[in-house]
């Protein structure tokens, strides 16, 4: 062998321990959620299941987390991502289309104002939206928890989208605009199967974003029965200590769907931050 | 919330498709279009802000909640927690985790970055994937996760160090309880924040690394220059913006880390309090809701984060973000 050979092994050892250190707690999580306990317990523990059981699965979902179906906190939180999703794309495409096709006054500074509020801590928000949404009288409620998320979500959105936008040649919109097309019928017909892809992508961050958030569901739900997948994880983590197996088949299920999704997007948002990256 | 504010945005292709010239007459297209943003981001954002400031000065409790008005105190919520240690400590934590967390995720991200550039794009593709895994993790179930890995009755990791010779390493691993000091805490949280945190680092570092000039490195290599030469005299140079942008957008998010200290550490554990913890508790912990005081210490955390964005707005305005 010579030195590049050796060179060339010796940087995909590396690579392949780095994937590795990536990937073991998300493994190990899937690995204890088959596991059954003498195995989970054991003082030498074996990375993966030697008699593999689904009776944590079982558990999960078949009992539920505090005389509440599994299925009630995943349709709570399916239910607050889709409507996430929806309105913040909506609002997104809107105002992404403003953005990149007109220059207006106060352009720059609504520009600025995106970059703002997405490093806002939401952790000082709480503390306001919880007093708010009381007053209305929607805390305890999926509908005021929706409405924070979509305000969560579409900063970040419309910075994304407008890129997309923007990539579309004026060109054709002029032309179907000489065809005789309203801007309502160029919009749908030419703008918006053009920058599909790109709202795929947002719609696919906005899911997350929802999906994941636990502080305002954990503050601003009190029935059980609506808690969503993250604020059900915390409390079966702190009611059930030492029951990792189920634990970890909730987790499983809580993650999965995340990991999935990032990987469909994962291309698209590496070809997004690359380009301008370096603008000299 | 995730974390996927733009290091670097899309470019949009500035020669065929720009924004129009301005136009004679102002025409009510654009502010029509992004009138229902607006009116989310004041309702949802900025009026809240508002109210956090206003109600630093004030004292809402379990009455207030109930409907009465709330009490002007001056600035007494700010005198008190300013003589309060568990603030000064609370900030301490903050800031030292920020420091230690942050130098280790953009000095691992940066390396798995570099690496990632030099393999051969299939094995690029597959260790990205993987890295991909830990950045997807939802904050919740990570810290669910690390809680499990550093256990002390059936943890993987106190396992694994009591199998090290004890030279390395000392003994005694396996009834370590990783939990029992704020310090410990910390050393958790920190390795779990770092492994969610060093993707991102890493592929925009990929990225930026792409949009090189592969001659410029190429003659470098040709004129004997070292590996650890090159980087410092051509990569980092050039992928300074980057690297910038990288660096503020991880003391902004390492600054506010709730969700992992919260399942790691909890309400209970005063010791281990960072400042969005603390502010969290005083209003919504004890018996009694001190919202006033939350505000208080939340607005200390939000000026001091609005001082680290103002940088990063800066340099996205400089980079042409916004233009």
């Amino acid at each position: 062998m010579n030195g590049r050979t050796v060179r060339r092994y010796g940087l995909n050892a590396l690579g392949l321990a780095v994937f590795a250190v990536a990937v073991f707690p998300v493994a190990w999580m899937i690995s204890t959620a088959f596991k059954p306990n003498e195995e989970i317990f054991s003082t030498t523990p074996r990375p993966l299941p030697a008699e593999p059981t689904l009776e944590h699965f079982d558990y999960v979902l078949g009992n539920g987390i505090a005389e509440v179906s599994f299925w009630t906190y995943l349709r709570n939180s399916a239910l607050l991502a889709l409507a996430t999703v929806l309105v913040s794309g909506l609002l997104a495409v809107l105002a992404a289309t403003a953005v990149a096709r007109f220059r207006f006054r106060f352009r720059t500074t609504f520009l600025i104002m995106l970059l703002v509020v997405q490093m806002v801590p939401l952790e000082a928000l709480v503390i306001p939206l919880f007093l708010d949404l009381k007053q209305l009288g929607m805390i305890n409620s999926l509908a005021g928890l929706a409405v924070v998320y979509i305000g969560f979500a579409l900063p970040f959105s419309i910075w994304m989208l407008r890129g997309f936008v923007a990539a579309v040649p004026r060109e054709l919109e002029e032309a179907a605009a000489i065809d005789g097309a309203g801007p309502v019928r160029t919009f749908l017909r030419v703008l918006l199967p053009l920058i599909a892809p790109g709202l795929v992508a947002t719609s696919i961050f906005s899911f997350i974003t929802a999906w994941n958030e636990f502080i305002f569901a954990f503050t601003f739900l009190d029935d059980q029965d609506k808690y969503t997948l993250p604020v059900m994880m915390q409390y079966f983590f702190g009611n059930a200590s030492n029951e990792w197996g189920p634990i970890m088949a909730a987790s499983t299920l809580l993650t999965l769907p995340v990991i999935a999704f990032f990987l469909i997007v994962q291309r698209r948002m590496v070809s997004g931050l690359t380009t301008g990256a370096v603008k000299g | 919330m995730l974390d996927t504010a733009p290091a670097v945005g899309a470019a949009p292709d500035r020669r065929s498709s720009g924004p129009a010239r301005p136009r004679r007459r102002p025409r009510p297209g654009p502010y029509l279009l992004i009138a229902p943003t607006l009116l989310v981001i004041a309702t949802l954002m900025f009026w809240p802000m508002v109210q956090i400031a206003i109600m630093s000065f004030q004292k809402v409790g379990n009455r207030q909640l109930a409907g009465e008005p709330a009490e002007q105190v001056g600035t007494e919520n700010f005198s008190t927690i300013l003589s309060d240690d568990l603030f000064w400590q609370s900030l301490r934590h903050t800031v030292l985790f920020a420091v230690v967390a942050v130098s280790l995720t953009l000095l691992l991200g940066t390396l798995v970055g570099l690496l990632l550039h030099r393999l051969g794009r299939r094995m690029s593709a597959f260790v990205a994937a993987g890295v991909m895994v830990a950045w997807a993790t939802p904050p919740i179930t990570a810290a669910i996760i690390f809680y499990w890995l550093f256990g002390s009755t059936g943890g993987v990791v106190n396992w694994f160090l009591d199998l090290l010779p004890d030279v390395l390493v000392g003994g005694d691993w396996i009834d370590h309880n990783w939990f029992a000091t704020p310090l410990r805490t910390y050393t958790v949280l920190t390795v779990c924040v770092v492994w969610q945190s060093f993707p991102f680092v890493a592929v925009s570092v990929l990225a930026g690394l792409k949009s090189l000039p592969g001659e410029l490195l190429e003659a470098a290599r040709v004129d004997g220059a070292s590996a650890w030469r090159s980087f410092w005299q051509i990569t980092f140079p050039l992928l300074r913006p980057i690297f910038l942008v990288l660096l503020v957008l991880s003391i902004i998010w390492d600054f506010k880390v709730f969700t992992q200290l919260f399942i790691m550490s909890g309400m209970a554990n005063r010791d281990a309090f960072n400042l969005s913890l603390y502010a969290y508790s005083e209003a919504f912990g004890g018996m009694n809701a001190k919202l006033g005081m939350g505000s208080a210490i939340a607005t200390v955390l939000t000026l001091l984060l609005l001082a680290v964005t103002a940088v990063y707005v800066r340099i996205m305005v400089r980079q042409g973000e916004t233009s």
